[in-house]
């Protein structure tokens, strides 16, 4: 049993997808089956988490063919991680899930919703833990045809469009994808990312290769939503339904700055990525470029949920920036900013998920006077939001410092007053939601609006007070980090 | 004249930039989705192309036949033709329902009903 986990980690969220589907009406057995799946799915991750932490890896060979020939799934310190935040999150969001689905989605479509959430969830866990690249293309198309129909569920029509734009974008980046990985496959004749990583160097110097690299650091860009290539996101997110942007906004593109750093450091290695292409030289002006550019949209939006979507893609910036750093410390940051973020934006989308439940809608004007009105989920929105602006005694302190020491570490003080001053930015936009909820008086004073439902209320702050948490206690967070990134700075997997 | 020799490559290249440029400059949403999956069929194409062996045969066992094609890439791409099939559904689904709400298919009159930046 115990040695059947890696597989087990996708097949329990594959297998329950379509035995949801089945309950058609029936939407609170649904729910609670999809809910166990994904506690089932956390509880393997958290297993396969600790089986790893020493450094060592876990091999498994799908359907008992030896790798290279057959698919392996391959589960180090570093995939465990991300594999953790999936099942964390969606461990969490389920019971959020309940009350918000059935306010936004329609009695008889619910039942494929969760179906379709099951499906992202296997897709994206999928990602994580193969070994093989034609697989990543794979479950990367499984995850994101789930997600175009879980955004094209949401209320406002605008959700379709935003849906299709996000098809197209998303095909062209994983098709890109394919392509790098053709390429790798005429040149080395294997698809393992191990056995692609030992036969590499021998063929490194072509053009061929290069190609690939380009091909698929494109690719995988589009989906990680590095700015400039970020156009899908900021609608997607807005008008995706409530919980599906919570799961989206945490998971979707981590697991994809996971494949990113895959390629980078396993598979072409550190030295043919980083000192004979000085990538680090193409990312960090896009990182700075991807951090100050959507936080300043962000500070002219008027949507809670498209300024909370622009500060996302300025985030994906500092997990970049970490990577481009080249060094073991950046990286640290770079995978601990993983989970930080991951549970810090969670948090802020399941405040705002609160807020619609209740207001209808988070447009600036409908949030006067919500301080008063709903105080618990405000407070949330508050510690979530000093957590994501990096005050001392949150998650996002934690990472903020140890992109700092990298840059400095780096001897790139420049960069470092720049990390300072965007700081400066989030906390500028936060602050903009704060100010209206707390010091302006509600439109119509006369309608009733009470806090919102404790099923929804109690996740959002179990995931605020583990920003904290996470923030006081940080040691073991940047323990794991180290390990994560010291195993992918090694050797192959 | 040994460019011509991999004639199949330059069709690879010509159909992925008709496919990119529709997906790009087209505003109708259908005629995106037929460029979107010509830019498939380019890299279909291509490892396909990567399989081929001159006279080389399918890879059975057969008395005095010893080059066989490389059966691997044409697995990955039935996998990947589903893939595309897949998309394509649920592209049109999508804009199926962009019809039924907007009334429209051409990008620009949609904007103008909504503001999507």
């Amino acid at each position: 049993m115990l040695e059947h986990l890696p597989a087990l980690q996708v097949a329990i969220a594959l297998t329950a997808a379509p035995l949801v589907m089945m309950f058609g009406r029936a939407t609170r057995l649904a729910w609670a089956v999809a809910t166990l799946a994904c506690w089932a799915s956390l509880a393997v991750a958290l297993m396969l988490f600790v089986q790893v932490a020493d450094g060592s890896v876990i091999s498994y060979e799908m359907g008992g063919w030896a790798p290279p020939w057959g698919i392996e799934y391959s589960i180090d310190a570093a995939n465990a991680w991300v594999l953790v935040i999936i099942g964390l999150i969606s461990a969490i969001v389920m019971p959020f899930a309940r009350q918000s689905v059935e306010q936004e989605i329609s009695e008889s479509r619910t039942a494929l919703f969760y179906s379709a959430f099951l499906l992202a969830n296997a897709g994206l866990i999928g990602i994580t833990v193969t070994a093989d690249a034609f697989n990543i293309f794979v479950f990367f198309e499984i995850s994101a045809l789930a997600s175009y129909a879980l955004i094209a569920m949401g209320r406002d029509r605008r959700a379709i469009l935003s849906s299709f734009q996000y098809l197209i974008m998303g095909t062209v980046g994983t098709t890109f994808l394919l392509i790098g990985i053709g390429f790798l496959y005429i040149m080395t004749g294997t698809l393992n990312l191990g056995d692609l990583a030992a036969r590499l160097p021998e063929v490194s110097d072509t053009r061929t290769i290069r190609a690939a690299f380009g091909f698929i650091a494109v690719g995988i860009s589009l989906k990680l939503a590095l700015f400039p290539l970020h156009l899908w996101l900021p609608n997607a997110y807005t008008y995706a339904p409530s919980m599906v942007t919570v799961f989206l906004s945490a998971t979707a593109t981590k697991v994809a700055i996971y494949v990113l750093l895959r390629f980078v450091y396993t598979v072409f290695g550190f030295e043919f990525s980083f000192v004979e292409l000085a990538m680090a030289w193409l990312l960090m002006p896009l990182a700075v470029l991807g951090i100050f550019i959507p936080s300043l949209v962000a500070v002219f939006q008027t949507n809670v949920k498209r300024l909370l979507a622009y500060s996302s893609v300025a985030q994906v910036g500092y997990m970049i920036l970490g990577i481009s750093f080249a060094s073991a410390l950046g990286l640290t940051a770079s995978i601990l900013h993983l989970f930080n973020h991951a549970i810090t934006k969670a948090a802020l989308f399941m405040a705002v998920g609160c807020l619609v439940y209740r207001l209808g809608g988070v447009s600036l004007t409908q949030l006067a006077g919500a301080g008063q009105r709903m105080p618990w989920t405000m407070a949330a929105f508050v510690v979530a939001g000093l957590s994501l602006i990096g005050i001392p005694l949150t998650a996002g302190f934690v990472t903020k410092w140890h992109l700092l020491q990298a840059a400095l570490e780096g001897g790139l003080w420049p960069i470092a007053v720049f990390l300072l001053g965007t700081s400066l930015l989030a906390a500028l936009y936060i602050w903009k939601v704060v100010e209206v909820a707390y010091f302006q008086e509600p439109e119509n004073p006369d309608t009733a609006v009470s806090e919102a439902p404790l099923g929804m209320l109690i996740p959002t702050l179990v995931l605020t007070a583990s920003t904290v948490v996470f923030g006081v206690f940080g040691n073991f967070t940047v323990a794991s980090a180290q390990t994560a990134a010291a195993v992918l700075m090694g050797a192959a997997p | 004249m040994e460019w011509l020799g991999h004639y199949n490559y330059w069709v690879v290249v010509v159909l992925m930039m008709i496919g990119f440029y529709i997906v790009i400059a087209q505003g109708n949403l259908i005629k995106k989705l037929v460029g979107l999956n010509i830019f498939q069929t380019s890299v279909f194409v291509f490892f396909i192309s990567l399989a081929y062996l001159e006279d080389g045969t399918a890879p059975i066992a057969l008395e005095g036949v010893s080059e066989y094609s490389n059966p691997l890439p044409h697995v990955l791409i039935l996998t990947a033709i589903v893939v595309g099939v897949a998309l394509t559904a649920m592209g049109l689904a999508l804009v199926v329902r962009v019809q039924e709400t907007y009334g429209t298919i051409e990008e620009d009159e949609i904007h103008q009903q909504d503001d999507l930046h």
